[in-house]
């Protein structure tokens, strides 16, 4: 397991799966932080990522933005995202705005990282 | 929570955060690149763009998330298309309305679909259009409801107003950069014209040419060294270029006169510092006190100098730092009657004066700037300059004036104690 810290968000890799710790007010700094870091596990080989929202009380507007583009980024890389641990407030937003609907929600990390091996990725909706 | 009561909360926190952002006038790229991300954290829209449109009609793409960075930047846009931005209601601005009679978007429909834009809804600012933001659909995918229009609407205006914002802040800043520039260029003017007089007061007097120029030059450097600012530096060395001003009015066979003037014509020739005022007052000039500095640099510290016989504090700062200036020049320079005096003579003419001629401060900070340049501590060399070749050869020139220096400062520090 590798365990490593860029710009301060925390992430590590399990094989080719990696996870990052969203913080606790996800929000444009901390958004484009989370953002870098996927990216760059992406380029280094992972083939799928764990968002962990354990230690995240809030997410705003630009933080919903930032998710949905790194949606967008694993997708393009054929790669499977997964939120873990997140709360209840939370979880009526991303279900409000329709997020649920491309990424599988885990109760925590250790569920996402199994429920990865029999997951099968959403498809976008149609849009036009 | 209902849903929608949900849904009106989120919003609501977005327009808070956007209008703080448009209203931070900081970097413009960021300021829009961050409102962009707001709209589409609002709605959970996949992508996004924000286009400005110039007023010969080009657009310019400013912001981009999820689409290709510089779309739009090869659209244009007519007055007529514009008109129909202005007049279309939130259908015509949706591109799965085929119905719309919007000719912008039909030119550029297949682009856009192929971005997977859906909407593209006008920035109108003052009943201008300032540009549009393209928008990808939900991710949820559902359709646009009419909140979601009107919700849009909102944010782009405000994104809007941020954008217009920037733009008047900016037209501001090139206006005050360029009122700037004028001002430079009108004291450059101003000071090419004072010279221009300090060269015609000097021709009058064959014996002292580039006097004044030297005066102005040597107030500066002293002004600089007590610590003045910039401003008040260049004001120094007005005035000390126009010092003798009033001698235009001074018969020219005084001025010229090759031995020592009798007590008639020293009373005309004294008329000028009193002449130079008169000159130099209703000239508005960009510094202050120059016609006083003109008026009082013939005065000294013990109340015997012309034409008020001020004393030390009655007499500005400024005018005993032309004075010094003034006589420092006529020491070191030919005068019809005597050669220039030595360097030896000068310092001590300097310490038997300080206190009842000149400024003690004064004095102390011209030693300061020609002892730095003797040492080689400052890189121009202008005092040294104006002085010529071999004036200040020799070891005995820093002695004598560290020596000076001393002298002062311990008498300074003495008076101070005693005070």
């Amino acid at each position: 397991m590798e365990i490593s810290s860029s710009s301060a968000v925390r992430s590590h890799c399990v094989g080719t799966t990696a996870v990052v710790y969203a913080s606790d007010y996800l929000n444009k700094l901390t958004g484009e932080k989370i953002e870098r870091e996927c990216r760059r596990q992406l380029d280094s080989g992972c083939r799928a990522l764990v968002i962990d929202f354990s230690d995240t009380q809030l997410v705003n507007s630009i933080g919903i933005s930032i998710l949905l583009g790194i949606i967008d980024i694993a997708e393009k890389n054929a790669a499977r995202v997964v939120f873990s641990d997140v709360n209840s407030q939370t979880v009526e937003l991303f279900e409000m705005l329709g997020l649920t609907r491309h990424v599988v929600l885990a109760r925590n990390e250790e569920e996402a990282l199994s429920s990865l091996s029999s997951f099968v990725p959403p498809t976008w909706p149609t849009l036009h | 929570m209902e849903i929608t009561t949900q849904k009106l909360i989120h919003a609501f926190g977005s327009l808070a955060d956007l209008g703080q952002e448009v209203a931070d006038t900081g970097d413009f790229s960021e300021m829009v690149r961050t409102s962009l991300h707001l709209l589409l954290g609002t709605l959970a829209l996949r992508r996004g763009g924000v286009v400005e449109c110039a007023i010969d009609g080009s657009l310019d793409c400013v912001a981009t998330w999820g689409l290709e960075e510089r779309l739009g930047a090869e659209f244009s846009i007519s007055e007529l298309e514009k008109t129909a931005f202005l007049n279309g209601g939130p259908l015509a601005f949706s591109l799965e309305n085929r119905a719309s009679t919007n000719e912008f978007l039909d030119r550029y429909r297949a682009i856009l679909k192929d971005q997977s834009i859906q909407l593209v809804m006008p920035m109108v600012v003052r009943g201008d259009l300032s540009g549009f933001v393209m928008l990808g659909g939900k991710a949820s995918g559902e359709d646009f409801s009419v909140e979601d229009f009107e919700t849009i609407r909102a944010m782009v205006r405000h994104i809007g107003v941020g954008i217009h914002t920037h733009r008047l802040l900016e037209k501001l800043a090139r206006r005050a950069e360029e009122n700037r520039r004028l001002y430079e260029e009108l004291r450059a003017i101003y000071r090419d014209t004072v010279k221009a007089f300090a060269a015609a007061i000097d021709i009058k007097d064959k014996y002292t040419q580039g006097h004044s120029e030297r005066v102005g030059r040597y107030s500066e450097i002293i002004a600089r060294e007590m610590g003045w600012s910039e401003e008040e530096v260049e004001g120094i060395q007005i005035a000390g270029y126009l010092h003798d001003i009033g001698k235009l009015v001074v018969d020219r066979d005084i001025i010229n006169a090759p031995y020592h003037i009798n007590a008639k014509q020293s009373s005309e020739l004294n008329r000028h510092p009193n002449a130079g005022y008169e000159i130099l007052s209703p000239i508005n000039h960009p510094y202050a006190d120059i016609p006083l500095m003109a008026k009082y640099h013939h005065e000294r510290l013990d109340g015997r100098g012309y034409p008020d016989g001020l004393t030390d504090e009655q007499i500005p700062l400024g005018a005993k730092i032309v004075s010094l200036a003034d006589s420092f020049d006529a020491m070191t320079t030919d005068r019809p009657y005597r050669r220039r005096r030595s360097f030896e003579d000068v310092v001590m003419d300097l310490r038997q004066n300080t206190g009842t001629q000149f400024d003690r401060n004064v004095v102390v900070a011209f030693a300061r700037a020609l002892l730095k340049e003797v040492n080689g501590e400052s890189k121009e060399r202008r005092i040294v300059k104006m002085l010529g070749k071999g004036y200040l050869d020799g070891e005995q020139v820093v002695t004598l004036l560290t020596d000076l220096i001393a002298e002062l400062e311990v008498v300074k520090e003495s008076q101070a104690a005693s005070s």
